[in-house]
């Protein structure tokens, strides 16, 4: 039995003051407008494109529904598989190669070289830089008549060739090589932090146990900054996927094709062809190319990060 | 086989010639890759200011032996670009005007909304912060269609302030997601305080959290200044003509059908173009790093 | 038979001196103990026992043999880290073979060897687990497997148990020593806390700013200490100091705490200097009673002033004030005066330490 003196019948509470009612929301209005862009820009735009690819439009919109009839050309049209083959070998040989020297120059520097600080500005600035520009200068040093080519043949040897870029089969390497040229940059700061976030522990333990250094790199070092790796295969194929202006500048999606690739033609299709539904259509399956990389991605490394917070 | 390399061991009792081809190795290869990343950067700025007779003979790749400072001002005011014949000059004022606004605009928001989002949570913050960010994986060319109708509607088609209005929005996602990692690390003790105190949101915004901000605010603005600068595919789309952004414009100088190509003048013109991102870079290079790897702990 | 001598090892790291002319020696088997304050130069001690760190000036001689330029996996040593410094990416079983592994150990000795040693330390049922998976106590455990199978003449330990909580660390802490009871190698272990030194090690070494301070069994450490560091550093409650005198009192010589001259004075048990020199008397708060009856023979007895009363259940210590200074003296549960309180506290001299202070050497 409560011995507490009854409360008399609580009297409406008083209206919360405007004011003060949007103090205490002000976090919510404040990010109500950036929301509001966010929902029209990640959602709206999404759904409108994908509406277009859905509907009858050519060179304006037109919303009636069109049905899946773009995707259906888009797959059989030669040029959307050259350009996605293009991108398939573009991408696997610039996401290895970009990895492939970032990791051997974070190696490199990790040696306590001096002059660190050197070596990496050196090795970074490409990403200041636009596509734009590495992509034209990188074609005229490819160019034969004015680059490479004609530097070794005024050097003595006159034979040398390396017309690559005029080549149909070759020109899509001279792209990978730019691309790598520079991502590498990147991908080494990135594994560069992953290395020294080994726990130095860990080395001299192996040292102990008696392992060379190539067993150390090998055994240890790397399966602990896997996941960095990983991210860094992650970063570096979003790239890939959404390359356009690096193709644009250094060989225009030639010779002819051969160097096309899926944002090329999205582009081609929606302002030069006059065909914005397929063209929206091209655009859809590249975010769904980027999906399929980003949502795996996003999972496996949740599920890693929840697996290990479990325990101690 | 050398197995001592320098860094790990101190002890290094591989033999001195051991340590010594280690280091000429790790030396060299390090000097042959900062050759290759310096050549395309070499080539430009010298052959600006070599003669045409010269380049014609002797390719881009050489020792200058010629010397001019014309192809500068050639590249800057009097080239001939999509017609007109004013140099790059009008386009770089035109990336000025288009970057620094939506550089300075996007920033700012972006600081706010990281505040939000990391002192200020409430039910569904997480949530909204997610969806903010998907922004950033986002491919501009879903966006091409949309953007265009949008532009079109405002009657911003063509302008500037088009181009202005499409960097915010996109770098929103982009400039909220850096600030909030940030400011996530600010104890919220202090916010606690503050607010025991009877400090307001905005109070506490410009007493606590934005002196503590100048590191994150730097990374940020060159960040979105330098992708802002660089980007060509809205600047393509949605400029035309003489209201183009440097990068379209470099595009048209560069792709340009003429009869005798001055490799020199358009040398220029491409380093006139890169070189504001660059002098950043070369300035304030260490924010460049600081960006990267804490952008990169997502 | 000494397994470890360390000869006038000495070490800078630029222009600061770590380490000074530092002597040392481990007999077979036996358990040392380097202990010090963060910053006194035992992990690089340790560090260049290993082989991590190379040696400034002096020689480290393992097994007889001088090991100064023998890398790390030559010297015969296993060591166990700080943070146990297990390969994440490997299981139990992979970590503690990938030392053997490496030098090309064949497969069945090494399963001999893991077999024996997880029947040692009890984790044969943790082998397929990851680091990950394991609690503080059964990673400390694996560490010690990776240490032990390698069988070396040197056992080196970097304070393993620093990472564990308080009452985990008082278990493994008894687990070391009956393992080195079982296994009875030599065994260099380095800690910061001065309880585990005590009970683990046959020999402490007492590390200050670089310079070995005193190298003797534990109880010489505590109940002799060689100067008024090592005396402050070990034991908790640490030692009181006390600025004294030698006075001449009718002919016998006694110490007079400098400050009040109305407090008794102190019986003078060994010789210590003539009359008029200056002292720090150390006396250990266990050696600070509740005097009953009149002192006896070596004893003292001083009035003071409780100031403050913690008990802490098995003991109260409690916080008195005498010729104008703070001790801390050791009452039993039941017989803690109160706050304010003027108490008779008897001092065993036979017990106390005199130390000079200028050199802040032991005297007497």
């Amino acid at each position: 039995m409560s011995s507490l003196p009854r409360a008399a019948p609580a009297a409406a509470l008083p209206r919360e003051p405007l004011r003060d009612r949007i103090a205490r929301l002000m976090p919510q209005i404040v990010i109500a407008p950036s929301l509001l862009a966010s929902f029209v820009y990640v959602f709206l735009f999404c759904a409108w494109t994908l509406y277009l690819s859905v509907s009858d439009s050519t060179l304006l919109p037109d919303f009636s529904f069109g049905g899946v009839k773009h995707y259906l050309a888009l797959w059989q049209n030669r040029r959307w598989s050259i350009a996605y083959t293009n991108l398939f070998l573009f991408g696997s040989f610039y996401v290895t190669g970009a990895l492939a020297v970032g990791l051997t120059l974070a190696i490199l520097i990790d040696q306590r070289v001096r002059g660190e600080a050197v070596w990496r500005s050196i090795m970074l600035y490409p990403l200041a830089i636009s596509f734009v520009v590495t992509g034209t200068v990188w074609r005229w040093l490819f160019s034969p008549t004015t680059g490479i080519q004609a530097f070794v043949r005024g050097l003595g040897w006159s034979d040398f060739a390396f017309d690559w870029i005029l080549d149909r089969n070759m020109a899509i390497y001279t792209v990978v090589i730019t691309g790598v040229w520079q991502a590498s940059g990147f991908a080494m700061v990135l594994l560069l932090a992953g290395l020294r976030s080994v726990e130095p522990d860990l080395i001299k333990a192996a040292q102990i146990d008696g392992a060379s250094m190539r067993r150390i790199y090998w055994k240890i070092v790397l399966p602990t900054i896997r996941p960095i790796i990983v991210a860094v295969v992650v970063i570096l194929l979003q790239f890939a996927i959404k390359t356009f202006d690096l193709v644009v500048a250094q060989t225009g999606g030639g010779p002819g094709l051969a160097t096309n690739v899926p944002a090329i033609y999205v582009y081609d299709l929606m302002f030069q062809r006059g065909q914005i539904a397929e063209g929206a259509a091209a655009a859809i399956m590249i975010l769904a190319a980027l999906a399929a990389v980003l949502v795996p991605y996003s999972i496996w490394s949740s599920v890693r990060a929840r697996r290990e917070a479990g325990h101690g | 086989m050398a197995e001592a390399v320098v860094g790990f061991d101190p002890l290094s009792t591989a033999s001195t010639s051991q340590r010594r081809r280690a280091l000429y190795l790790i030396y060299g290869l390090l000097t042959l890759f900062a050759l290759c990343y310096l050549l395309p950067l070499a080539v430009i700025v010298l052959n600006s200011f070599r003669d045409m007779s010269e380049i014609s003979r002797a390719g881009l790749i050489g020792l200058p032996h010629s010397f001019s400072l014309d192809h500068w001002g050639q590249a800057w005011s009097r080239h001939c670009i999509n017609g007109a014949c004013k140099g790059i000059a009008p386009f770089f004022r035109n990336s000025l005007k288009m970057a620094i606004p939506a550089t300075l605009i996007s920033t700012a928001l972006g600081a706010i909304n990281g505040y939000v989002l990391a002192q200020w949570r409430f039910r569904g913050s997480e949530t909204i912060f997610a969806f903010i960010t998907l922004g950033v994986f986002l491919p501009g060319q879903i966006a091409l269609l949309p953007w265009a109708f949008v532009l079109g509607t405002l009657g911003l088609t063509n302008t500037i302030a088009g181009l202005v209005l499409v960097h915010c929005i996109q770098g929103l996602s982009f400039t909220t997601l850096f600030c909030r990692n940030y400011y996530v690390s600010i104890p919220d003790t202090l916010i606690k305080a503050a607010r025991i105190d009877g400090a307001g949101f905005w109070r506490i915004f410009r007493r606590i959290v934005l002196p503590l901000s100048p590191p994150i605010l730097i990374v940020t603005v060159i960040w979105q200044f330098t992708g802002i600068w660089n980007e060509f595919l809205f600047g393509v789309v949605f400029s035309s003509g003489s209201g183009q952004p440097v990068t379209a414009a470099l595009i048209a100088l560069t792709a340009g059908a003429v009869s005798v190509r001055q490799y020199n003048v358009e040398s220029a013109a491409v380093l006139i173009g890169a070189l504001p991102p660059l002098l950043i870079y070369l300035f304030g290079g260490r924010f460049f790093m600081r960006g990267l790897t804490q952008g990169a702990i997502k | 038979m000494s397994s470890l001598v360390i000869r006038d090892l000495s070490k800078s790291f630029g222009n600061v001196e770590v380490l000074r002319n530092i002597n040392l020696e481990a007999r077979t088997g036996e358990f040392i103990a380097l202990v010090g304050p963060s910053g006194c130069g035992k992990s690089t001690l340790l560090a260049m026992l290993a082989g991590l760190e190379s040696v400034g000036q002096g020689e480290i001689e393992i097994g007889g043999r001088v090991v100064n330029r023998v890398p790390p996996k030559d010297r015969d040593i296993a060591m166990v880290f700080q943070s146990y410094a297990l390969y994440p990416t490997m299981t139990v079983r992979e970590n503690i073979t990938f030392g053997m592994e490496s030098r090309g150990v064949p497969k069945a000795a090494q399963a001999d060897a893991l077999a024996r040693v997880a029947a040692l330390l009890q984790i044969g049922d943790l082998l397929e687990r990851k680091p990950f998976q394991l609690s503080g106590g059964q990673r400390q455990r694996v560490a010690m497997g990776r240490a032990l199978v390698r069988d070396p003449a040197l056992f080196l330990f970097d304070e393993p148990l620093s990472n564990l909580d308080a009452k985990l660390r008082v278990e493994m802490r008894t687990e070391i020593k009956k393992l080195h009871q079982r296994v009875a190698k030599t065994t260099i272990y380095v800690t910061h806390d001065q309880v585990e030194a005590m009970t683990l090690a046959a020999r402490v070494a007492v590390l200050h700013k670089g310079v070995l301070q005193q190298f003797a069994p534990p109880r010489a450490v505590y109940d002799r200490p060689a100067n008024m560091f090592v005396a402050g550093f070990m034991g908790s409650p640490s030692m009181n100091f006390l600025p004294a005198e030698i006075v001449d009192d009718a002919g016998r010589l006694m110490i007079a705490l400098a400050g009040d001259s109305a407090v008794a004075r102190l019986p003078l048990t060994r010789a210590a200097g003539g009359a008029g020199k200056r002292i720090v008397l150390g006396i250990r708060p266990e050696n600070l009673v509740r005097a009953r009856g009149a002192a006896g023979a070596g004893t003292g007895q001083l009035d003071a002033v409780t100031e403050v009363v913690e008990p802490t259940g098995a003991e109260t210590m409690v916080v008195l004030r005498v010729a104008g200074r703070e001790v801390i003296a050791r009452f039993e549960p039941d017989d803690s005066p109160g706050v304010g309180e003027v108490v008779r506290l008897a001092v065993d001299m036979n017990k106390a330490c005199l130390f000079d202070p200028d050199t802040q050497a032991l005297v007497a």
